[in-house]
């Protein structure tokens, strides 16, 4: 029987396999940054243990670091303690840094593969659950607790359960690819499978709609795997994938020769059995908005906010959590969603802040003003897409339309550093979690396209942006 | 880690589903540089208003319930970020035991490296066990749950449950697989990064 793209991977790092129980499989690239490691290296101090391969492991701070002036200090003191810290073990431990002030600082997730770290084929692990994304380049990417860290650090292996392949087909095409986008795929999966519905699994995306994709689009689509409660998600490298990583800083000397054998191996045979199938149709979706506190609970924006009956179709514990989060969304059943009207917009984060999404996004801004009710901000992944994006004016069209233009990092998509929501404020944001305070303490989420972000913010509320002309 | 032992408690019933990382404990309390200390930002947002004091309506905060190691929620608990934290503070808080009907895989991975046991058992199950008042009986050594009418059993895998009673250290075990690892790295067809 043939194997699945996954399996095909995993069975290359498999060091110790057992019939039965976790095997022991090598990991060849570990990313780290500062809010889960130190915890780990400390362990691996008071064992007097080294780190196995440090020309395996590269380190970036992200999480907290302020997206304003990086000239002034950091006065949350204990981020700034954390940063040290980072600093500080990266030095001890021999790993390369690309810190605060590095031109290759910015989110884990978005300098991997603009490095050309991120390769084909190999196994990626991070202490933090968007390593996901990297699966968009044919590669094995999950998030692992601190404790794994270590483990990985100490001896480039982990213990793991083998996931079962799980098949999401995305077929047909979108009328208007430039309204309804990779983001929007991903979440009208996610209501379709639920938050639950890749536990256990990797994903692979298949069909039309997912070869279409560019690879930033189809990053986008594997980030938010782990929304639906899968361990990765990945996606068959083609000539985009090697034409993307070909001549990057770190793209390995012989990188052609490697695409050669990727071109042989890194896909799912004919005859390959896949555990569980989804098949989405995307010819006629919408633009999606999520209402809720998770990202399941999500619509089109041609839609009204279900009534908590409508979402949970009988599930008793469902309804509980639809009547929870309106409640905490401040939301009733009924409302067009084109009539909820925010007060803040996020354009950032692993899922939505590469070069593309904020092209996408300034083309609706261009020429315009946000609506005065509004504070908008846009984060750029990495310093990286902040330089390629000022290169072209984008930083002067979303300024000149009153957005703030900032640092890489984070930022408002978790909330760790100073960009956060108020009680009670509602934000339209590209980020890939809604849960009740992720933004801020009684801060209001709602998950959105770039686009969709920016035409929110020039209008003050949701609006379908397939009516705008973005071509 | 300590050895995990036979449980014996009242639990604590949390009658939500998705419970994700952010809840059980929220990003401004994860700047800590080590891994103690974190059972006091425990459901944070839940546990507290806006002043800090206790929201009585709380299931954490009914005294009834302060010397309970055993937390029996809703579906797929653990959802979201990878962050141990949300293990780290459980367990500081005083839980060893978490059964839930699923739970993400993160974090069910997480708590094994800190000698929590999470348990999944059938909705059905899960729901009698919340309206139990009476303290239930935790044995891993024997998979069972003992309440007071019922002895329920449960699955673990062995390879697990093993490093659970003898509290493993796992980089230990995996040193000893060291020749191994050197053999893989030999024929490994990925560069170095650097």
């Amino acid at each position: 029987m043939g194997k699945t793209l996954f399996e095909k991977i995993w069975d290359a790092h498999i060091v110790v396999g057992k019939e039965i129980g976790p095997s022991l499989i090598y990991i060849d690239r570990h990313l780290v940054h500062e809010v889960t490691s130190p915890q780990a290296f400390d362990g691996l101090r008071m064992n007097n243990r080294k780190v196995r391969r440090p020309d395996l492991t590269i380190a970036t701070m992200d999480h907290n670091v302020p997206t304003t002036d990086r000239g002034l200090p950091i006065l949350d003191q204990t981020s700034s303690i954390q940063i040290q810290t980072l600093e500080k073990n990266c030095q001890d431990f021999g790993i390369q840094l690309f810190d605060i002030n590095s031109p290759n600082q910015g989110i884990v997730h978005v300098i991997g593969p603009q490095l050309g770290i991120t390769l084909p084929g190999s196994t990626i692990v991070c202490g933090d659950s968007h390593t996901s994304t990297h699966g968009a380049f044919g590669a094995l990417a999950f998030g692992i607790g601190t404790s794994e860290v270590e483990h990985v650090l100490a001896s480039q292996t982990l213990w793991l359960e083998k996931p079962k392949p799980f098949e999401i087909r995305v077929e047909g095409k979108r009328k208007n690819p430039h309204a309804v986008t990779a983001k929007d795929i991903v979440l009208s999966i996610i209501k379709n499978i639920g938050t639950g519905g890749g536990t256990g699994t990797v994903i692979e995306y298949r069909g039309e709609g997912i070869e279409d994709l560019s690879m930033e689009q189809r990053m986008t689509i594997c980030n938010m795997s782990i929304e639906a409660g899968a361990r990765a998600g990945l996606v068959a490298p083609d000539e985009k994938t090697y034409d993307y990583l070909r001549g990057r800083q770190y793209t390995p000397k012989n990188y052609e020769s490697l695409v050669d054998y990727w071109r042989e191996n890194l896909k799912s045979d004919n005859d390959a059995k896949f555990d569980k199938k989804f098949t989405l149709h995307i010819d006629d979706i919408a633009p999606q908005v999520s209402w809720g506190t998770n990202p399941g609970m999500t619509c089109d924006v041609t839609e009204t906010v279900p009534t908590p009956d409508e979402f949970s179709k009988g599930d008793a514990n469902q309804k509980k959590g639809a009547e929870k989060a309106l409640d905490y969304m401040d939301l009733e059943a009924g409302t067009p969603i084109e009539d909820i009207k925010i007060d803040r917009v996020f354009i950032g984060s692993c899922t939505n802040a590469r070069l593309e999404d904020l092209i996408e996004a300034s083309k609706v801004i261009k020429g315009q003003k946000i609506s005065p009710d509004v504070r908008a901000m846009v984060v750029p992944g990495s310093q990286m897409v902040k330089k390629q994006a000022e290169e072209m004016g984008l930083d002067k069209i979303f300024t000149d339309a009153n957005f703030e233009w900032r640092e890489a990092g984070c930022s408002m998509c978790l909330g760790m550093n100073p960009d956060i929501l108020s009680p009670g404020e509602r934000c339209a944001s590209t980020s890939n979690r809604n849960f009740e305070g992720r933004q801020g303490t009684g801060g209001r989420t709602h998950l959105v396209s770039p686009v969709m972000a920016a035409a929110a913010a020039i209008n003050g509320h949701f609006v379908d942006v397939r009516k705008m002309d973005l071509s | 880690m300590e050895p995990f032992k036979k449980t014996l408690s009242i639990v604590t019933p949390l009658d939500k589903v998705n419970v994700d990382t952010d809840q059980i404990v929220p990003k401004q309390f994860l700047k800590l540089v080590q891994k103690s200390g974190f059972g006091k930002f425990l459901f944070f947002n839940w546990r507290y208003d806006e002043n800090e004091n206790p929201k009585s309506d709380f299931v954490l905060n009914n005294s009834k319930y302060n010397n309970s190691k055993i937390l029996v929620a809703g579906d797929n608990f653990g959802c979201g970020s990878s962050r141990e934290h949300a293990v780290w503070a459980l367990q500081d808080y005083g839980f060893s035991v978490i059964i839930a009907p699923s739970f993400a895989d993160i974090f069910f991975s997480n708590c094994f490296k800190n000698g929590i046991l999470p348990i999944s058992l059938d909705q059905s199950i899960v729901e009698k066990l919340q309206q139990d008042s009476e303290p239930i009986e935790v044995d891993l050594e024997n998979q069972i749950i003992k309440t007071s009418s019922d002895e329920i059993p449960f699955k673990i895998d062995s390879h697990k449950k093993k490093i659970l009673l003898e509290g493993l250290d796992d980089i230990a075990q995996t040193y000893q697989f060291e020749d191994k690892i050197s053999e893989f790295e030999k024929q490994s067809k990925v560069p170095s990064v650097l």
